[in-house]
């Protein structure tokens, strides 16, 4: 009794500790083997989507990735891409897991596993705990760049109902009047695309999901 | 009431009228917030092309401020005025203690500014920024203010501060309060290290989501629980004037919450791809924890038998019972909604939204008007400026709070059930738009309610008196 706060003091690290070994040290040791890679190695394989970029905003994108479609400015744009996503707050808005319940494979594609997110692009991860849009981590392809560049600018534009953000601060020039069509995306926008269409980029081949079972451009 | 020392009072006042403000600014700051990105669910945001108040961002400071802000400094004054009174003893530091006040409200408005100007970190409750590239740890490649690691110095000297009295307390028996605030101040340090380091510079990919679940959970359950009933331990039975009712039922309670809550985190990320044992792991000890919870709720309920009257009489005793209900309904919930089967439909949607608010306004939100409805007129002496004011206050924040409970849970059914069955994408967020519409009106209801509160406290402090009860004296 007389001691009763070292108690409180002993007590409270070890349960703490216990909890720590099971919920953390556990799944660790489980999954350590899973080789993680660096974004250089993440950078090599670069999308397609990456170099029509450079094809579609040539002046901006020269401006910004200097060094040409090479995995330096992949990795430039990914990283900053990703830097994006956390400033913005999209984590708190999309998901980036599949999960094997709920017929989320048939929605989103194949069901996550542990090994896709072993690298510097998910560190720390962006699992996500709520979804107000749909799960982002088989994004890849699912539209196309230029979908994109309209949607970032004003979603209701694109989905009418969409209570997604616009985001007029990843372009260089607004459409005009005269080209209403016309977007040109700054140095952020060319990277928060790039991130997305990362997204799910390296599995083998494209899922067949609900979009493309819903007549093609049906969204 | 305050006990003179030879040096100095045992209790600062002034320290706890100023935590107390502190709160409340806070808490406004983020009322609004909220109260914005809910304007974005209904295509209705006001400022959609200012960078800064990018709605992500917005969506930011208002958990981050409730938590760091609010909680924080309305807990700490709490603790202020109670563990000197508990212990005899004062804090330890005296000047000092007010140097740690202020530099802990830099820290949130660093973390304020930091946000907003796009600076947050990729870990859930815990977007203070790191003030390092993400991943790295490397001196000359700051980027903001390293918030985190200020935080986690400031709640090191903190808990010294408060943990001193305890130990040095001469009586040989504990108060049960003396041992959640104890506890309290080992796990929080601990916790916010693990949860803002480890998965920031050591842990990629799942596993640190192992441990980022662990935070969001840990920084609930062992800083703001602990200290919450701790507050409340020491609160009701003073208001009723009379002791618990029973010592070894709140025995049980502690304890057995000390084992069980650290053991739910993986229980935020469910059929992800951490590990499955550790997902049964912590659906088991989130079901445990409901148990616990029971003893304690129990207890504070048989300690009131008998003394129904200061529901009706009393504001401080019924903001804090009923906030004691929401915490049962909070964690009934929590052992349905943790099992895997549940787990299908609401996890990702608006279900968890109401659940989260509900625990941490609907409860430790309400513990903390509670504390201040009780301890504002001793602090600033002079008897409330209009007591009515206070009602409204409570019932538009105990009504609105109830509302946006199950306006959000019957939403994130409807959600889930839709996302099943497959449904467009859109079709939920057609689903949704009455229960967002609902969702900010019962917020506005809230925030309408707060500030009307902080009105009736700045004209309790001038030593304002309504004109209603200068003619009526005795209506408070
Ligand atoms: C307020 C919540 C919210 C925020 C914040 C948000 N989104 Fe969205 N997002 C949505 C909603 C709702 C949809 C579905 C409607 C639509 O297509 O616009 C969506 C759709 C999308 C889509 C299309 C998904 C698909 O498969 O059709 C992408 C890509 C996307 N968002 C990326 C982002 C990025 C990147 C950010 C951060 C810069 C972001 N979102 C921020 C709500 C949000």
């Amino acid at each position: 009794m007389e001691r009763f706060s070292t108690v409180f003091l002993i007590a409270g690290v070890a349960f703490f500790g216990v909890s720590v070994f099971v919920m953390a040290w556990m799944p660790f040791v489980h999954m350590r083997d899973i080789p993680y890679q660096p974004l250089e190695q993440v950078s090599q394989e670069m999308i397609p989507e990456f170099a029509q970029l450079a094809e579609m905003f040539p002046d901006a994108f020269k401006r910004y990735y200097p060094a040409g479609v090479t995995p330096v400015s992949y990795a430039k744009a990914l990283r900053l891409g990703r830097d994006i996503y956390v400033a913005e707050a999209c984590w708190h808005c999309h998901s980036q897991y599949v999960r094997p319940v709920s017929n989320e494979s048939i929605r989103f594609g194949p069901v996550s596993v542990a090994a896709e997110y072993a690298n510097a692009l998910e560190f720390p991860q962006l699992f996500g705990t709520r979804r107000v849009g749909p799960d982002l981590i088989r994004e890849h392809g699912k539209h196309t760049n230029d979908w994109h560049v309209a949607h970032f600018w004003n979603p209701p534009d694109i989905a009418p109902t969409s209570v997604m953000p616009r985001y007029p601060w990843f372009y260089e020039a607004a459409p005009t009047e005269a080209e209403p069509d016309r977007y040109v995306l700054n140095e952020r926008g060319i990277a928060i695309i790039t991130f997305v269409q990362w997204l799910g980029s390296w599995l083998e081949e494209y899922p067949a999901t609900l979009y493309n079972l819903n007549a093609a451009g049906a969204r | 009431m305050s006990s003179q020392t030879a040096t100095r009072p045992l209790v600062d006042e002034g320290l706890v009228k100023a935590m107390i403000i502190a709160s409340m600014a806070w808490f406004l700051i983020s009322l609004m917030g909220g109260f914005f990105f809910s304007l974005q669910f209904l295509q209705a945001y006001p400022f959609p092309k200012t960078e800064l108040l990018s709605p992500g961002r917005v969506r930011l400071i208002h958990t981050n401020l409730i938590a760091y802000g609010f909680l924080v400094n309305g807990l700490l004054a709490g603790l202020t005025w109670a563990i000197p009174r508990l212990t005899g003893r004062p804090l330890l530091f005296n000047r000092f203690s007010w140097l740690l006040f202020w530099v802990w409200q830099a820290i949130v408005l660093l973390t304020f500014t930091g946000l907003l100007a796009g600076h947050a970190q990729a870990l859930e409750w815990g977007e203070t920024p790191t003030g390092f590239r993400p991943g790295a740890f490397n001196l000359t490649d700051m980027t903001w203010a390293p918030v985190d690691i200020l935080v986690v110095i400031g709640f090191l000297l903190v808990s010294i501060n408060y943990y001193t009295p305890i130990i040095l307390s001469k009586s040989k028996a504990m108060y049960v309060s003396l041992w959640y605030f104890s506890a309290g101040f080992v796990w929080t340090a601990l916790t916010y290290v693990m949860g803002n380091f480890f998965p920031e510079y050591f842990l990629p990919g799942a596993s640190g989501a192992a441990v980022t679940g662990l935070f969001i959970h840990d920084l609930v359950g062992l800083f703001v629980t602990p200290m919450g009933w701790g507050l409340m331990y020491y609160f009701v039975p003073l208001i009723l004037k009379k002791p618990i009712w029973s010592h070894g039922l709140s025995l049980i309670g502690f304890w057995a919450l000390a084992f069980f809550y650290p053991l739910n985190g993986v229980h935020h990320f469910l059929w992800s791809p951490i590990p499955m044992y550790a997902q049964y792991g912590a659906v088991i000890s989130t079901i445990a924890v409901e148990v616990v919870v029971t003893t304690v709720v129990v207890n504070f309920f048989a300690t009131i038998v008998g003394s129904g009257q200061f529901l009706r009489d009393n504001l401080p005793i019924r903001w804090f019972y009923t906030a004691m209900i929401f915490y049962f309904t909070t964690c009934l919930q929590c052992a349905v909604q943790v099992t895997l089967t549940v787990q299908k439909i609401i996890h990702f949607t608006d279900w968890v939204v109401g659940h989260s608010h509900l625990i941490m306004f609907g409860v430790f939100g309400f513990w903390i008007l509670g504390v201040m409805v009780h301890l504002w007129p001793k602090l600033t002496g002079n008897e409330w400026y209009n007591p009515r004011l206070n009602h409204w206050h409570f019932w538009l924040t105990a009504v609105g709070m109830f509302i946006m409970f199950w306006d959000l849970i019957i939403a994130g059914l409807i959600q889930g059930y839709e996302w099943q069955a497959l449904a467009p994408w859109e079709q939920s967020l057609i689903s949704s738009t009455p229960f967002w519409l609902v969702r900010t009106i019962s917020g506005t209801m809230i925030i309408v309610g707060q500030f009307i509160f902080a009105y009736n406290m700045w004209m309790t402090a001038r030593g304002a008196r309504s004109r209603l009860y200068v003619t009526a004296p005795q209506a408070a």
